[in-house]
């Protein structure tokens, strides 16, 4: 178990590793990086003086080595457009981003679950067809659209949540929803096929041979070894989540990690793009660790080796 | 019947064989009626995007200014404006149509780039193996293990939005899904009697991959292949939508929706149309890929066939 959480986390250090290298190599590749951190219109004597202030005018391997040096004593570099470290941005954004994407992995988590359990007791049953339709519908539509039909439903039509914000409770229920939608049709499928299986193993003939009932046998016996699955995809989808926070946050005005990120490419400020995509490789990252180890903790099998 | 679903599975292209295997087919497909339905979806979208921008492409850009915000349902500026119009007063069903083309091309490109490179370094990764197999794994699993979106992003910021770049960087998110597929198959497929014994009879190792492994591993990939088309679209119309994607004068139905945005409150179809033609065709990719994987399954495929010989 350790052994194999050490083995992730090596691979993981290593792909930030390599993460960094590519982001720093891609703001060299396209010209001076002072064009990337600079307005458009600063004129030449303004981007010499910022090119010779970063050390920007020193050959490559010094510039990464102090590139390097920067990002362990967390040093990113000041945002241009507030003139705050960017570091500091990126960490007051994240915790919203961060409770974004539990809400949604939970409540699509849970709703999946129920629902994919639900339709397995009865294969081809009426409620399994629907929800398979449904689970179908909701994997496949584009997330900016359902946000979009959603506030013109809700928010413009009906009136009974804001449109944008974060204030109130109210303001975060179609965010969510609007993020939970995807995982959810996805993880119904798995949870629906995983249960399926797991329904005809020998175990649970023996549980319904003893008498136990029908919400017993899903919710005590098969619920656990029908989670696996789901809890691998759910991990897969967490990067995803991300994705869809990025569009989600755009829309409803949400002070979180994807807004700051797209405000930052519309105002050309470098530094916090940097900043934002080292934080979400490492959340990402400690992430995977989680999941790794809820899976030892509901498989005794990873757990012994 | 056994012989003419055979037929699906065999590569003779004898006349009379064709006809019969696209009646197969056509059978296979209408005993699924969601995945018919689907189908037809995707060849009205197909025949769009190849003869739209031809058919429909002046009126598609051509400005009414009487007709700006036209709303949908309203037949007395003709049919063109069923769909109404948007703030230029260009008639949005033409649009769509017009648009269908560039949407299309960009996600067949990627998904072509991916595929063809994924395949490949999936095929040496699982017969090679070795170290050259291991590095691929692990420059796999990083560029897996990041949210593409974001990665998107910021490459765009830095490259220019160009239709190019967006292809390119839909293109490297997508490869590892094929890698890890056609290697995973590549390793457990190699190991069968008949490979072996092609090998031992001495064929070519370019032989053997591509003549007696790569068909196996095919039609998982064309299954995979549909339902990433739908992820590539909706990647690339999120990346659109956000601004980073497709610039104008191009348009694709994410560029369409993004444009809409702005008159949300007052003009809603100008975002709902785009939005529910790529929300239709992602769906009906999903339903059509999950049919294949029934059809291509000899296993599974008596599910489609079973109804016929009840009545037979």
């Amino acid at each position: 178990m350790g052994f194999y959480l050490g083995k992730r986390a090596i691979w993981s250090g290593l792909s930030l590793f390599l993460l960094v290298v590519m982001v720093f190599f891609m703001a060299r590749l396209t010209g001076s990086p002072a064009d990337l951190y600079l307005p458009i219109d600063a004129p030449t004597s303004m981007r010499e003086e910022f090119s010779r202030l970063h050390g920007f005018d020193q050959p490559v391997y010094v510039q990464f080595f102090d590139f390097i040096r920067g990002l362990l004593t967390l040093d990113f570099g000041q945002s241009l457009r507030q003139g705050r470290p960017a570091l500091a941005l990126v960490l007051e954004a994240m915790p919203t981003t961060l409770l974004l994407a539990l809400y949604s992995i939970t409540s699509a988590l849970v709703i999946a679950i129920v629902t994919g359990a639900l339709a397995a007791w009865r294969p081809n049953s009426v409620f399994d067809r629907i929800a398979t339709l449904l689970s179908l519908i909701g994997a496949s539509l584009p997330n900016f659209w359902i946000a979009i039909v959603g506030v013109l439903v809700f928010a413009v039509g009906l009136r009974l949540v804001p449109t944008s914000g974060t204030g109130s409770i109210s303001q975060w229920i179609l965010p969510v929803a609007v993020l939970a939608i995807r995982p959810c049709g996805l993880l119904v499928q798995v949870a629906r096929s995983s249960m399926i299986s797991v329904l005809s193993s020998a175990y649970v003939k023996t549980a319904r041979a003893k008498g136990a009932r029908g919400g017993r046998i899903i919710f005590v016996h098969a619920l656990r070894n029908a989670m696996l699955p789901v809890i691998t995809v759910a991990g897969d989808q967490a990067a995803g989540i991300i994705n869809g926070a990025v569009i989600v946050e755009t829309i409803f005005g949400f002070p979180g990690i994807g807004k700051l990120m797209i405000d930052s490419i519309t105002y050309r400020d470098f530094a916090v793009i940097q900043a934002g995509v080292m934080v979400t490789a490492i959340a990402i990252f400690m992430l995977n660790v989680v999941i790794d180890i809820v899976y030892a903790v509901l498989d005794p099998r990873i757990r012994m080796n | 019947m056994a012989n003419q679903t055979h037929t699906l599975t065999t590569s003779i292209p004898d006349e009379a064989m064709s006809e019969n295997r696209i009646k197969t087919v056509l059978r296979l497909l209408w005993r699924d009626k969601f995945a018919f339905v689907a189908a037809i979806i995707l060849t009205v979208t197909v025949f769009s995007a190849l003869f739209g921008p031809w058919l429909l492409g002046r009126s598609a850009t051509m400005m009414n200014l009487r007709a700006r915000n036209a709303p949908p349902f309203d037949l007395s500026r003709g049919f063109e404006y069923i769909l109404g119009a948007d703030s230029l007063g260009r008639s949005i069903l033409a649009r769509v149509v017009f648009a269908s083309q560039t949407t299309m091309m960009i996600a067949a490109a990627a998904v072509i780039c991916s595929l063809i490179i994924g395949t490949l370094l999936g095929l040496i990764a699982g017969y090679r193996g070795g170290l050259v197999g291991e590095a691929i794994m692990r420059i796999t699993d990083i560029v897996m293990s990041f949210p593409s979106l974001l990665l998107a992003l910021v490459v765009l910021y830095v490259f220019s939005p160009a239709i190019s770049n967006v292809i390119i960087v839909l293109a490297i998110t997508r490869i590892p899904i094929y890698l890890r597929t056609t290697r995973a198959e590549v390793m457990e497929i190699r190991s069968r009697m008949f490979v072996i014994a092609a090998e031992v009879t001495g064929a070519s190792t370019m032989r053997l991959v591509f003549k007696h492994i790569l068909p196996i591993v095919a039609p998982t990939l064309v299954t995979i292949m549909t339902l990433d088309f739908a992820f590539v679209m909706l990647a690339e119309a999120s990346l659109s939508f956000l601004g980073l994607g497709v610039q104008a004068p191009n348009v694709t139905w994410g560029v369409m929706v993004a444009e809409g945005r702005a008159y949300l409150s007052t003009a809603w179809w100008l975002s709902f149309w785009p939005g529910l033609a790529i929300a239709l065709v992602t769906m009906s990719l999903n339903l059509v890929s999950n049919w294949l994987r029934i059809a291509t399954d000899p296993v599974q495929r008596w599910r489609l066939e079973k109804p016929e010989d009840k009545n037979v």
